[in-house]
């Protein structure tokens, strides 16, 4: 991550008063353009977006991060195709492409796990995803502790991963648990499973992955539910999280003030999980082309917040909390993995001069 | 007295006066993920709230990862007819993570209702047999999935040879009429390469108008049936009080043809095939059934002896009725054959005397 080191201020022509705030009353000393050129720099040099998308198959994960990105970022897996079959091990797909807007360049990644939670037996069907978050980890962990490292580390690390929950799950309690259960939470859960939420496998990914990795749950097909539903629903799944202790994006421990943390709790108390309807289709409703899709019984409006959820979506991964996602990534969870290896290490891990990779930093 | 009228063709009104004082008894059973909108579809096709006092079986109730299998009656009347309905429900089905053999209680179920109609029908009193068979499966299928998936095409292998199978899309609202042509016709070719047999419904007879031949084929067409399910009354476009769903983009209608299947499915399964799927399941499969389960006990063997043990066993605990020995089941068949037989001569010999009968009224009109 590049960090820009302000310039040095020159000599103030009046000797400034202490604790003064309002400079400009005693001349403008121009800090403030910092702002410009740090956008100034990022345009020049892009930035790094990769997005893994999670869930089973037919949910529309490559519909919705089409529509995210409003182009063809990722590859529909051809739906009636014969000759696609369903993997038979989590396979993990990661396509690059560059997007431009305004100037700004986005190498964006989107990362496909086709196989996730279609076969029989699912078990451990997560580790081949964690296996590759870690990867990336210890990708970017060997480049820093290089000797002679490059100017910008490339950022492979997942920064996103958007988790789809499919709007028909029912939950079992303790499916692969072990161990007694207090009766309080024997209570609780029989008052959860009144109904539709969300299945032992997306426990357990959920789980095991929200240490990792900034996991954003989205509730996909939502244009199956009525709105009295996905109430219930979104209500039920957030309970379930909590029971669960499963923390996902944005964790509340990582609020860093109190700005934050109303606005990161009226989302994570309300909105979330989005539940969200996608589509590459454009409609004419009362004079205006809409993204939509057309059922003999209305059309549906992605962007139409009284349809679902799906602006609310785009606008919360890709307008506002965009850098605060990469952010944690770097600060937290990859943190958390160094750490962790230097201890089981007992110190660094051993350096290497890549001599295959050219440095231009050398002299 | 008309000459030529004997009266026997007043004999379809005398069966269907018996059936209806007896009533009818039908098995459904419905199997698929949970969430597919089962229970909403049943209600909605029987019109009444079978699932009203559905309970959450208690949390240690449900530890254990087996299936369960559930079953409820209720009994349905309708100008007169009495019909017995018994649904069985497979909750829990899909529902683990690990669902390696969970159709295994399902399968195993099937096969004791079968296994008690035999006893039934080897026993010494068969006045009142109580068919439990299952009659008819309805599995759902995601409309969210790109066809069937390996649990679906597991399952479906392991009970298609043992039970009517209807395969019904569920919550059809979330396709586009294009995505569900798209889905049917690709669950339509999974099944065919699966060798997967389903029900099929019977060919309408040649005498029918065209019309209803045509109807008719439509309604095979649209197998896989792709169903919406609502017991609530909501108001369509024109205003009127209709079942369905109501979404802020629109108004699903359950019973508009041009938005889901129901009234086919409603039609095929509940208005015309009712008595079709029972026979079938007693002419085809139970018999079936029958005839491999007795090979094996006529065959000598080490393996038979271990399913003749597994039978006497079982009817050491569960018959009711006085134990028949094992070794006299084949003299059973025998009998039974015998009992056919003579069952047939008679027959014969009636139908010799009503033609003499015939013959010598003709007589006495001629003279």
């Amino acid at each position: 991550m590049s960090e820009l080191v302000p310039e040095p201020r020159p000599k103030p022509a009046v000797p400034m008063k202490p604790m003064s705030i309002n400079s400009n009353l005693l001349g403008y000393i121009g800090i403030d353009t910092i702002i410009e050129q740090m956008r100034k720099k990022t345009m020049k040099t892009g930035f790094d977006f990769n997005i893994m998308v999670v869930g089973q198959s037919g949910l529309g994960k490559s519909t919705l991060v089409n529509t995210l990105f409003k182009s063809q970022v990722s590859r529909k897996a051809s739906s009636w195709n014969r000759e696609e079959k369903i993997p038979k091990t989590v396979e993990i797909k990661a396509i690059g492409h560059v997007i431009e807007e305004g100037g700004v360049k986005m190498k964006l990644t989107v990362i496909d796990t086709p196989g996730f939670g279609d076969q029989i037996n699912n078990e451990n069907c997560w580790e081949p995803i964690e296996k590759y978050i870690n990867e990336q980890y210890e990708k970017f962990l060997k480049e820093e502790v290089n000797i002679a490292r490059k100017k910008r580390i490339p950022d492979t690390r997942v920064h996103c991963c958007l988790y789809f929950i499919s709007p028909t799950g029912h939950s079992v309690p303790w499916s692969g648990g072990s161990g007694r259960v207090g009766e309080d939470k024997v209570a609780l859960t029989v008052l959860l499973f009144l109904g539709p939420s969300l299945r032992p496998l997306d426990l357990e990914f959920m789980k095991h992955l929200s240490k990792v990795v900034n996991i954003i749950p989205v509730i996909a097909k939502a244009d199956t539910m009525t709105l009295e539903e996905k109430c219930e629903f979104k209500q039920r799944v957030r309970k379930e999280l909590e029971v669960n202790g499963i923390e996902f994006y944005p964790q509340k421990e990582f609020d860093e003030d109190l700005e934050d943390k109303t606005e990161n709790d009226k989302i994570r108390q309300e909105s979330m999980p989005f539940a969200v309807v996608g589509s590459d289709k454009e409609y004419q409703v009362n004079g205006k082309r809409v993204l939509g899709r057309k059922t003999p019984w209305g059309i549906i409006e992605v962007e139409n917040l009284n349809h679902c959820e799906f602006a609310l979506l785009r606008d919360f991964v890709i307008r506002t909390h965009l850098q605060d996602l990469k952010e944690v990534t770097h600060n937290i969870h990859y943190e958390t993995y160094r750490a962790k290896r230097l201890n089981d290490n007992g110190g660094l891990p051993p350096v290497s001069v890549d001599t295959e990779e050219s440095h231009d930093s050398n002299p | 007295m008309d000459k030529e009228y004997v009266g026997f063709a007043a004999l379809p009104n005398q069966l269907h006066r018996k059936s209806v004082k007896k009533g009818f008894d039908f098995t459904l059973m419905v199997a698929g993920e949970s969430g597919l909108g089962k229970s909403t579809l049943i209600n909605s096709l029987f019109l009444t709230n079978l699932y009203e006092d559905r309970q959450v079986p208690e949390a240690s109730a449900r530890l254990s990862q087996t299936l369960t299998i559930e079953r409820r009656g209720v009994e349905i009347e309708e100008r007169g007819v009495k019909v017995k309905l018994t649904l069985v429900d497979t909750p829990g089905f899909g529902d683990s993570v690990d669902c390696s053999d969970c159709w295994l209680p399902v399968v195993k179920f099937i096969e004791e209702q079968f296994e008690q109609y035999l006893r039934d029908e080897s026993g010494l009193n068969r006045k009142n047999i109580q068919d439990s068979r299952v009659h008819c499966c309805l599995y759902f299928i995601s409309p969210f999935g790109r066809g069937l998936r390996p649990l679906d095409v597991a399952f479906l292998r392991a009970v298609h040879e043992k039970v009517n199978i209807i395969p019904v899309i569920g919550k059809a609202d979330a396709l586009l009429p294009q995505e569900t042509q798209a889905l049917k016709q690709k669950i339509r070719d999974q099944l065919k390469e699966e060798e997967i047999h389903i029900y099929q419904f019977p060919e309408c007879d040649s005498d029918e108008d065209e019309d209803f031949k045509r109807q008719d084929a439509e309604m095979k067409e649209s197998i896989p049936f792709a169903v919406v399910g609502s017991c609530e009354v909501v108001r369509d476009g024109r205003n009127r009080p209709v079942r369905g769903r109501r979404y802020s983009w629109g108004t699903v209608e359950v019973e508009n043809p041009h938005h889901c299947d129901f009234l086919n499915l409603r039609r095929m399964l509940v208005q015309t095939h009712l008595q079709d799927l029972k026979e079938v399941t007693h002419d085809l499969l139970y018999e079936g059934y029958r005839a491999r389960c007795l090979q094996s006990l006529a065959r000598p063997g080490a393996r038979d002896r271990a399913s003749r043990s597994k039978l006497s066993r079982q009817s050491a605990t569960e018959i009711p009725l006085p134990m028949v020995p094992l070794a006299d089941t084949e003299k059973l068949i025998r009998e039974k054959d015998e009992e056919l037989r003579r069952m047939q001569e008679m027959l014969e010999k009636m139908q010799a005397q009503m033609q003499q009968s015939q013959a010598q009224g003709e007589q006495s009109d001629a003279l």
